[in-house]
């Protein structure tokens, strides 16, 4: 795997350090991709980097839960911070009351959060480094220095209002839209106001839309409509530089056509919640209790190439540190106890393929 | 020639000349039918290459699913310079991204678009062999507000194309979004027009670093009168080919 990533770049364009870091918020990929934070430093690097600009994101919805909920406030607010034009459109009455529950950015000023804990040490040390790098920049958007291309979120406190303010947001409330010519016409406004590749580019635009084929919706039975306003989406972004993210409840539509979502999607992203009580997961994971849910990798985007990307593991389980930052992590088998310790070495040949196949549900 | 045979070209009984002195076949209709977890685009990339490269073909080139930059890239990478094929007019290419079929008339977009492939083959007829490929038929689907009728039609239409002028048709089918079993009946009419089929899955035990899956190949020998095959092996993509081979031959 790592060989053909080493190939991969070798073919692409060599591109000039210098103006990736001229652009804040954004990063140059292989074969000449560019991409975009997801506002979660760990699903930026299970992705490769981040979402790729002009790619169609789609997070499928656990209706239980609100999970996706999470994603969609960190790819927002990281848009809001890198001080780029972010269209939000749900299907709630006030959209825009959403934005007052977008999470600020975590700076880790107290020190009594240290851990002794050996296994986070050199995480603490990253963070000692982000308190360093956070001092003399309170409002990021001052700076005219070097902006982090991802930053972690606390997810307990709201954001500044000066952010939400100062910047393009705007909101479609999708309840107001009888059919989706309306929010597909506001869509093509907003990438139309983005400046369009021309070699160098200067910004980024990100279109949120939550729970997009909820039933609360007058489209809801259109099923094509739906569809061809999707791949409309994803054909007007592809061609701008934008990065569209959609949650959609899946279990809500018909299987076919929740195929052909899943078809349509660059990114495919699943979120699962963890049920409480589920005595042969909490035996099977370890630091089951810490999970709030598991988020699936169905499909990351393939841009100008035809490799497919291979993850470690499709399954990582969503937990929140210290009650504040999400992060990502793999699934870990949890040791088996003595009194099977026979069948020792069966249960450790299939740990690794258990991180994958036996979550499959 | 010390090209690899590879498995591919064999099942599609691609691989012409050298082997019994025959021409590539005309007038074939093949089918990808691929899933969300191994797309099938790849095939598509292979054959684009093969079909290029002979002197006296020209391919026609109908985009559903990705801009024009994405397959160039990709074809430079495998040796093949999409863009100056285009100037050279070997590669006609159709961007269909942004078709859409106005509410009332979703025939009518379709007949356009039937009537510019119709015109671009038939000024290329003489003496050239055309290679028509559509990726893919379920974004055609979509772009047709689900009318499978008349995306059936279009098919049917591009099929008289095969015996009229020896086209060669190659598509693409997203096969999982019909295996829900509502009965629908738009990828049996595909495999039935289909002489070859090509199937893409992932493995059983998931998806591996070194196989990205499993490639059958039903090729029902109805050009040349011979029996129906089925082939079937493993595959691994890499930037600028597909490596076949069957499953455990590989250390």
């Amino acid at each position: 795997m790592a060989s053909s990533k080493v190939r991969t770049s070798s073919f692409s364009r060599k591109v000039p350090a210098a103006p990736t870091s001229s652009i804040p918020g954004l990063k140059y990929g292989p074969n000449g991709t560019i991409f975009l934070s997801s506002g979660i430093p760990d699903l930026d690097k299970i992705l490769g980097g981040g979402f790729h600009l002009g790619s169609l994101v789609m997070i499928m919805e656990d209706t239980e839960a609100p999970h996706h909920m999470l994603l969609l406030r960190t790819f927002m607010s990281q848009g809001l911070i890198h001080n780029q034009p972010v269209l939000y459109a749900s299907p709630s009455k006030n959209p825009r009351a959403f934005l007052g529950t977008l999470p600020a950015t975590l700076v880790s000023k107290d020190d009594k959060s240290l851990k002794s804990d050996a296994e986070q040490k050199d995480l603490r040390i990253a963070w000692q480094y982000k308190k360093y790098l956070g001092e003399n920049k309170p409002p990021i958007e001052e700076r005219d220095g070097k902006v982090e291309y991802c930053n972690e979120f606390d997810l307990r406190k709201p954001i500044e209002k000066h952010l939400i303010a100062g910047n393009r947001v705007e909101c479609v409330s999708l309840l107001d839209c009888s059919s989706l010519a309306g929010i597909r016409d506001s869509c093509s406004k907003f990438l139309s106001q983005l400046p369009r590749y021309d070699g160098n580019i200067t910004s980024a635009g990100r279109i949120a839309i939550q729970s997009f084929c909820a039933p609360q919706c007058e489209y809801y039975d259109k099923e094509w409509d739906m569809l061809s306003f999707i791949r409309s989406i994803k054909s007007m972004v592809r061609s701008s530089n934008a990065v569209a993210f959609i949650t959609f409840p899946a279990s809500l539509v018909s299987p076919s056509v929740s195929k052909r979502w899943q078809h349509l999607a660059d990114t495919l992203l699943a979120v699962k919640a963890i049920p409480d009580e589920d005595k042969e997961l909490a035996t099977l994971l370890t630091g089951y209790q810490d999970m709030l849910g598991l988020l699936s990798i169905h499909k990351v985007a393939r841009f100008n190439t035809q490799v497919p990307v291979i993850l470690d593991a499709t399954t990582y389980s969503m937990k929140l540190q210290k009650r504040r930052s999400l992060v990502l992590e793999c699934l870990n088998q949890a040791p088996v106890d003595g009194s099977s310790g026979s069948s020792y070495g069966t249960s450790g040949g299939c740990s690794s393929s258990l991180n994958t196949g036996g979550l499959d549900f | 020639m010390n090209r690899p045979a590879s498995l591919l070209d064999d099942a599609l009984s691609l691989d012409g000349g050298e082997s019994n002195s025959r021409r590539p076949q005309k007038g074939l209709v093949v089918l990808v039918e691929d899933c969300v977890e191994t797309s099938g685009s790849f095939v598509l990339h292979h054959l684009i290459k093969r079909f290029l490269s002979s002197s006296d073909s020209i391919v026609l080139f109908v985009a559903f699913a990705q801009p024009f930059s994405h397959y160039d890239r990709i074809l430079r990478k495998m040796g093949c310079n999409l863009a100056a094929q285009r100037e050279n007019k070997r590669l006609l290419f159709f961007d269909m991204l942004m078709l859409e079929c106005p509410d009332d008339g979703v025939e009518g977009g379709l007949i356009a678009l039937y009537g510019n492939i119709q015109k671009a083959v038939e000024a290329n007829s003489s003496n050239k062999n055309i290679t028509i490929m559509i990726d893919d038929i379920s974004l055609l689907e979509v772009a047709a507000k689900g009318s499978t009728r008349d995306v059936l039609n279009f098919m049917h239409y591009c099929h008289t194309l095969t015996t009229q002028f020896g086209c060669t048709i190659i598509t693409v089918l997203h096969e999982d979004i019909y295996s829900s079993g509502d009965g629908f009946t738009f990828p049996l009419q595909m495999e039935y027009l289909a002489d070859i089929t090509i199937k893409t899955e992932p493995l059983i035990t998931g998806l591996a670093a070194d196989v990205h899956g499993q490639l059958t190949v039903l090729n029902k020998g109805t050009i040349d009168g011979s029996k129906s095959k089925i082939h079937n092996f493993h595959y691994k993509i890499k930037e600028n080919s597909v490596y076949c081979f069957y499953p455990g031959s590989v250390s």
